[in-house]
């Protein structure tokens, strides 16, 4: 049998390497915002990192809200309505 | 009259041509048919054109300004898109209701009085619910009906909020109206059913996923930016509609996350980016309003890429579900391709659409201090890159490898998604352009160091936990499941109200229609001769006083007699004749009887009274 066509992340060291390059992007943006002159509406945009953190913890409250309180309430099987 | 027709003539006449043409030709009609209408439309000058006197009121058919301009401008561009995209569909009926539906749309955003508004709103609604049935699938028979009621919910309080308010001002004009009664509160609730307000945004939810793979690429794009246009000229810096807003845009994310159907996950966020377009509706500043129709105008776009690229999978799999997808971009990478570009515009990244247009409204909220709105929509902005821009591309094209090997979609298909592709891109870089049609005039600037530092924070690392959550398996798995949503209401209770009527309700009149019965025929019995029951009563008496003197005394050879004569009058009041004969007794009949009743108690309340 043919051996099927290997594709770019069928290979973990590709994964690996866009992981690193993600890794090395996030430490980026968290150094250049050290240096960035602000004039924000609201005082918290000041704050160093503020965007990153909201960003992050956002999401993560999202996916446990959704996972572990909205999802135990509203899922049903595919033919409920049926 | 102007040298130019209204642009909806041009698309609702052209639809009736469309089952006379074939092959070759009808594709080439089709396409033309936007790009006529744009021509068209560069030659309409600002004004109201096309009225016409209709009984005591004037019908406007083109009011032309600023505001419709931007509206008509990206409703051709759309329309060539997605016709493009069902060029090779063999089915005249999805062509003509999609041209229809555009049409209206058109209609629907030119109409200077309540009245042609109100008739191309809706044309809409039937010609969206026959691109829903188009798929002639079960589901979709059901939700389409489903799309149908709601939107003649919709339209019927609109229309009687439009009657009560030309009751009130004498004047069909639609222009400002702002919240000030029962009228404009009804046309408020009108627009926000196809705005799909939190509570009644389940029949987006519930149809688009189920109509064909191009149908809901025309949907997407008409209905809900028809009710942005309409609540912009009508109820422009209403309070309420800016937490109407922030609450569309925050709890859709939270059920495209567990959702398992792709197509039902851009729907969700189809409301999500809607939401945005209110807030900036219900501020009202220009900036405001800017932003909300440039968003509209981005979000047609960006939104309708989404839906083809998912539509070519389905196109090409036969399957949305995440369940089944995963690994196409192995095969398909062009589609994957665009529809990484759709969702970097829907995410707001920096040189693609949303940047340039969802910041906008985000500036206006800043600027006038909303901090909790402004912190629910930098959730929502958060969210929709988290399930829009990441788990879309992701679990379609990544993710787990489904071992599905196909390929790419037709031509026609990979052109219209790189048209649209592009124009989002352009749009990221060179808002200029966009920003010259918008109504107001613009002084804001996207590209700021700060703007850009933080948008690209916020995103990575919305990012950075998707991509903790995924490898650490905290991330929820896409499950084959359905989730309940607001139209519980009407798909359960409606039911349950089904079941009320036919269990208890039917018992109740039954037991009403066998007791009226019953006494009917009783007192029919008792018509046939009144007279004999007071005679019964006295014989038993009188049999019951001799019975008693006997038990005492002895007996009385004339209780015999007595029960023979009781006996026999039982019989005769069974028959209604004469012991042992047909001659009737007393035959007082039923008519006589009642009329005697009612003459009775006709005296009797004369006399009290």
């Amino acid at each position: 049998m043919k051996e099927e066509k290997k594709y770019l992340f069928d290979k973990p060291e590709n994964v690996q390497r866009l992981l690193r390059g993600f890794w090395a992007l996030l430490i980026l943006l968290l150094g250049i915002d050290l240096f960035i002159s602000k004039h924000p509406y609201f005082h918290w945009e000041e704050w160093p990192e503020f965007y990153a953190v909201y960003g992050f913890v956002a999401c993560v409250c999202l996916v446990l809200a959704s996972k572990y309180i909205l999802r135990p309430i509203v899922k049903r099987k595919e033919n409920y309505y049926d | 009259m102007i040298n130019a027709v209204p642009p909806a003539a041009i698309f609702i006449i052209g639809a009736f041509l469309i089952p006379l043409l074939r092959g070759n030709l009808k594709s080439v009609y089709l396409l033309l048919l936007p790009v006529l209408g744009f021509i068209n439309l560069l030659n309409i000058p600002h004004g109201m054109h096309w009225s016409f006197n209709f009984m005591d009121y004037t019908i406007t058919f083109l009011r032309v300004d600023r505001l419709s301009l931007v509206f008509a401008y990206i409703f051709h561009i759309i329309s060539f898109i997605s016709i493009l995209y069902a060029l090779r569909l063999k089915d005249d009926l999805q062509h003509m209701a999609a041209v229809l539906y555009a049409g209206a749309a058109l209609g629907v955003i030119f109409a200077g009085d309540f009245i042609s508004l109100f008739i191309f709103w809706e044309v809409m609604a039937v010609t969206a619910t026959y691109l829903i049935w188009a798929r002639r699938t079960k589901a979709s028979q059901s939700a389409g009906l489903r799309y149908f009621m709601v939107h003649v919910f919709g339209g019927l309080c609109l229309l009687s909020g439009i009657v009560i308010n030309i009751s009130n001002t004498g004047s069909i004009e639609f222009g400002y109206l702002g919240l000030n009664g029962l009228g404009t509160l009804l046309i408020f609730i009108g627009f926000g059913v196809n705005c799909a307000w939190p509570g009644i945004h389940t029949w987006l939810t519930d149809a688009y996923p189920e109509s064909t793979i191009t149908g809901t690429v025309f949907l997407s794009a008409f209905t809900t930016k028809c009710a942005i246009y309409a609540l912009a000229r009508g109820f422009p810096g209403t309070e309420l509609l800016i937490w109407i807003g922030a609450i569309m845009a925050m709890f859709p994310i939270f059920f495209a996350v567990i959702e398992n159907d792709l197509r039902r996950v851009l729907s969700y966020s189809l409301i999500n980016q809607v939401g945005f377009m209110v807030v900036g509706i219900g501020i009202g500043t220009q900036l405001s309003i800017n932003g909300a129709t440039a968003h509209a105008f981005a979000d047609i776009l960006f939104k309708a890429l989404l839906f083809m690229a998912m539509g070519a999978v389905m196109h090409q799999t036969g399957k949305i579900n995440a369940t089944d997808l995963g690994g196409l971009y192995k095969t398909m990478p062009l589609t994957c391709i665009f529809c990484m570009v759709g969702a970097a515009s829907i995410s707001a990244f920096p040189l693609f659409s949303a940047f340039a247009t969802k910041s906008m409204v985000m500036e206006a909220v800043a600027k006038e201090h909303m901090s909790i709105i402004w912190f629910m929509l930098l959730f929502a902005s958060a969210g929709v890159f988290h399930h829009a821009g990441i788990k879309i591309p992701f679990f379609a094209f990544f993710s787990h490898d489904s071992g599905i090997r196909t390929k790419e979609p037709p031509l026609n298909m990979l052109l219209a998604m790189g048209i649209a592709a592009f124009l989002c891109i352009f749009i990221g870089v060179y808002p200029t352009a966009l920003y010259s049609i918008l109504p107001y005039p613009v002084d804001y600037v996207p590209y700021t160091a700060p703007h850009v530092m933080a948008q690209l924070q916020l995103l990575f690392f919305s990012a950075l936990a998707f991509t903790l959550l995924i490898l650490s398996g905290i991330y929820p798995a896409e499950m084959s499941a359905i989730n309940l949503d607001a139209d519980l209401i009407y798909r359960k209770f409606a039911a349950a109200f089904l079941w009320f009527c036919n269990v208890p309700l039917t018992a109740f009149r039954n037991s009403i229609q066998t007791f009226s019965s019953r006494s009917i025929s009783a007192i029919a019995k008792f018509a046939i001769d009144p007279l004999i029951v007071p005679e019964l009563i006295l014989k038993g008496i009188q049999l019951g006083i001799y019975k008693a003197l006997a038990s005492s005394t002895g007996t009385n050879p004339k209780i015999e007699y007595l029960e023979f004569k009781f006996n026999r009058l039982i019989k005769m009041r069974e028959t209604g004749r004469y012991y042992g004969t047909d001659v009737p007794r007393r035959p007082v009949g039923l008519g006589v009887l009642i009329s005697f009743v009612l003459i009775f108690f006709y005296v009797l309340i004369y006399m009290i009274s």
